[in-house]
């Protein structure tokens, strides 16, 4: 085979693969993650975050703002602190309620945001105050047990 | 009972020895790689060679594992009622695992087991010596351009592979089964990260390119100069890669895609 | 002792080096691992001369050749090429040698995967800086000394033996060396050929000046065309003179050499135990 030729099927072979890699890129995947603009990060505290974890989505209204960026426990106040970047593009007012949400009934956990009605805007760096811990189920089913005990113990002295 | 123990013993200093010598010739490797990609036409040759001659059952094999996920994570999915997923569980298990998994697999066998046998041969019909005796040294020569040969082909490989792959769940999933195909696209895009998932995918490939050649030319190198001593090199470049590529890829998971 | 000498003097080392041989093995001794190969060998190969090393299959007649090429090192003892020692030489230095030694190996050596013309390009491409239009015309030159221009675009795999020996021949001669070492050259050829390889040694070294070491074990064929001979048994030179001293010699190594005969001091069976008992014993 003469060096123009195989030359030729290495450069269609090494292009093909750029093309793939490409298609993987952009078509396939998102580049989500570089996409946040001028990022600036917020922190929030909850008693509990559930399963929420690193790189999962920061939601207003169900518009994906950011990505969590760091989850460490706090060992003088006992909660959970939950650094996330957002695009600089976007501003909450100071009383911004943050909640741990979950997509679906099964689906990954993710950190909603509830903007409030104060005129002053966070700015890059600020604690959220107002948050809602992560609903754990096995609270919810113990919480529905003893009421329905508390309900049983009740009802006969009624 | 000691026999055993014993053989148990060899083995292992065995591996630790031969674990030594692979790491030597890494570093002579790229000690003499200048030539590599100063006269680009020798490395231009072994990218045909082991990247174009593996094309096509790259090609083949991932248009098969695509549309294999297509029907399978269809029909668990449908259950849950999420078959709108189908797109992410496809491209995320080709992009993280799959693609660069099986393509190395394959690249092992296809392309590492050729080289193997090409430089074996070469030193059982003293090629590799008559090289050295004329003042060319064989790793620079024949042993540096096969291992780049080998190294860039395949992440290519993987890729195509992988893009491939989602071809063919999409063939299953939206053309065949009839999943949406908005969602199919939207729902994947979604969910696989360029930096996160492709890029890691694409690390992951390239360490599997740089262990199956540098075991394939090692072995090669290394093997015992006759008819024999090939044949069992090509074994051991086959198994090794594939060991190999199973447990850097369980390492390498674990650091890239926990928590 | 002298060598800071005989740089205050330079004549005299001029004078010295020409008439130093080119290759000279000081009491060399080699073993693999355990295994001792040349036990205590000396013998030296003068300038412009073609010398023989002759010696029963397995006497270590390559090993001595590798051991000039700079392949093997010597346990102990010296072996002096051009007056350096090539056991002490580093990487360049030993290639810088090596570019003006040619070794034409037992079985060709030739790269399988190149042409003809290729191949016998192949030192000169990888060595000097020739234009294409040169190097095209000294591949043709090579080629027709071994009477093979006619050939040059087949491939090593269409070739006879004696036909890809005679290509690597012209391979081996393509830089010009100073030195040109053959390893079995009259092996697996035809009695036409192997005249026709004989000949090519001894026009090539005296039209390049070089000189030449033959590794074989073909006498006839040596007696005509060396100017001297080195018989190797058991790791040690046994006998050594020219073609006439060796047809004249009454020593019974040579003589059975020369003529052939399977009971003399060469032993026809590898050393092993006694014959009956190993017999007896495995029967026991
Ligand atoms: N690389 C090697 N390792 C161990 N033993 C070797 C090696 N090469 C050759 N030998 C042994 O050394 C001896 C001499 O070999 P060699 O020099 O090739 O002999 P000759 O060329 O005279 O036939 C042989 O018995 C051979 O088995
Ligand atoms: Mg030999």
């Amino acid at each position: 085979m003469s060096r123009t030729t195989l030359d030729l099927w290495v450069g269609v072979f090494v292009a093909m693969g750029i093309a793939a890699l490409f298609f993987l890129a952009i078509k396939v995947g998102s580049v989500s993650g570089s996409d946040i603009k001028s990022p600036y990060t917020l922190t929030a505290r909850f008693d509990n975050i559930g399963g929420l974890k690193v790189r999962a989505p920061v939601k207003v209204a169900g518009v994906l703002v950011g990505r969590v960026s760091e989850i460490r426990y706090d060992n003088e106040r006992f909660q959970a602190e939950v650094v996330f970047t957002v695009d600089g593009r976007y501003k909450f007012p100071t009383d911004t309620f943050a909640n741990i949400l979950t997509s679906g009934l099964l689906g990954e956990q993710y950190l909603g945001l509830d903007p409030g009605g104060e005129e002053k805007v966070l700015a890059p760096g600020d604690v959220i105050k107002k948050t809602q811990s992560a609903v754990v189920l096995e609270k919810l089913i113990s919480q529905f047990m003893f009421s329905k005990a508390a309900e049983g113990e009740t009802a006969p002295a009624k | 009972m000691g026999g055993v123990l014993r053989k148990l013993g060899a083995l292992a200093i065995n591996g630790v020895w031969r674990l030594g010598f692979i790491t030597r010739f890494f570093w002579m490797i790229l000690l003499y790689s200048g030539q590599s990609f100063t006269r680009l036409h020798l490395t231009i040759r072994e990218l045909y060679f082991s990247g174009v001659m593996s094309l096509l059952i790259i090609l083949v094999s991932g248009l098969f594992v695509g549309l294999v996920l297509g029907l399978q994570g269809y029909e668990t999915l449908q259950r849950y009622g999420a078959s709108d997923s189908l797109g992410t569980l496809v491209a995320l298990s080709l992009v993280r695992e799959l693609g660069p998994v099986v393509a190395g697999l394959l690249f092992a066998s296809r392309a590492g087991s050729a080289v193997t046998a090409e430089i074996g041969l070469m030193k059982v019909t003293e090629q590799l010596k008559a090289m050295d005796m004329m003042a060319v040294s064989p790793i620079a020569r024949v042993v540096a351009p096969r291992f780049w040969g080998g190294v860039i082909s395949m992440p290519l490989l993987a890729a195509l592979f992988s893009a491939m792959g989602v071809f063919g769940g999409w063939l299953i999933g939206v053309v065949a089964i009839g999943v949406d195909d908005g969602a199919f696209w939207a729902q994947m895009q979604a969910a696989v990260d360029f930096r996160y998932d492709v890029i890691n995918g694409v690390i992951k490939s390239c360490v599997f390119g740089v262990a199956v050649a540098l075991i394939a030319v090692f072995e090669g190198y290394d093997c015992v100069p006759t008819a024999e001593g090939v044949s069992r090199a090509i074994t051991r470049t086959v198994v090794s890669s594939a060991l190999a590529i199973l447990a850097l890829d369980f390492v390498m998971t674990s650091f890239m895609f926990r928590g | 002792m002298d060598e800071s000498l005989c740089y205050n003097h330079r004549p005299a080392l001029q004078q010295n080096l020409m008439s130093e041989p080119l290759v000279r093995l000081e009491n060399v001794r080699f073993a693999y691992g355990e295994r001792a190969i040349l036990r205590d060998i000396s013998l030296s190969i003068p300038r412009g001369k073609v010398v023989a090393i002759m010696g029963g299959s397995g006497c270590g007649k390559t090993t001595l050749l590798r051991l000039i090429g700079g392949q093997e090192k010597a346990r102990s003892g010296r072996v002096l090429v051009d007056g350096q020692d090539v056991a002490r030489l580093g990487r360049d230095d030993l290639y810088a040698m090596r570019r003006r030694m040619g070794m034409l190996f037992q079985f060709g050596a030739l790269f399988t995967d190149m042409s003809v013309f290729d191949n016998v390009a192949f030192p000169l491409r990888e060595h000097t800086q020739l234009s294409p239009e040169l190097i095209n015309d000294l591949v043709l030159m090579k080629l027709h000394a071994v009477g093979l221009r006619g050939a040059a675009r087949l491939m090593p795999a269409e070739l006879s033996g004696g036909m890809a020996r005679r290509v690597a021949l012209a391979r081996t001669i393509a830089l010009d060396p100073m030195l040109l070492m053959y390893d079995e050259p009259f092996t697996g050829l035809d009695p036409i050929s192997l005249g026709v390889i004989g000949q090519l040694i001894r026009r090539l070294n005296d039209a390049l000046g070089a000189s030449s070491v033959i590794v074989t074990h073909d006498i006839q064929e040596s007696l005509q065309i060396v100017d001297y001979i080195y018989f190797i048994s058991e790791g040690r030179v046994v006998a050594e003179g020219t073609p006439d001293d060796i047809r004249n010699t009454s020593d019974p190594f040579v003589h059975q050499f020369v003529h052939a005969e399977a009971d003399g001091p060469v032993p026809f069976h590898y050393p092993a135990g006694d014959y009956a008992t190993a017999l007896t014993g495995g029967a026991a």
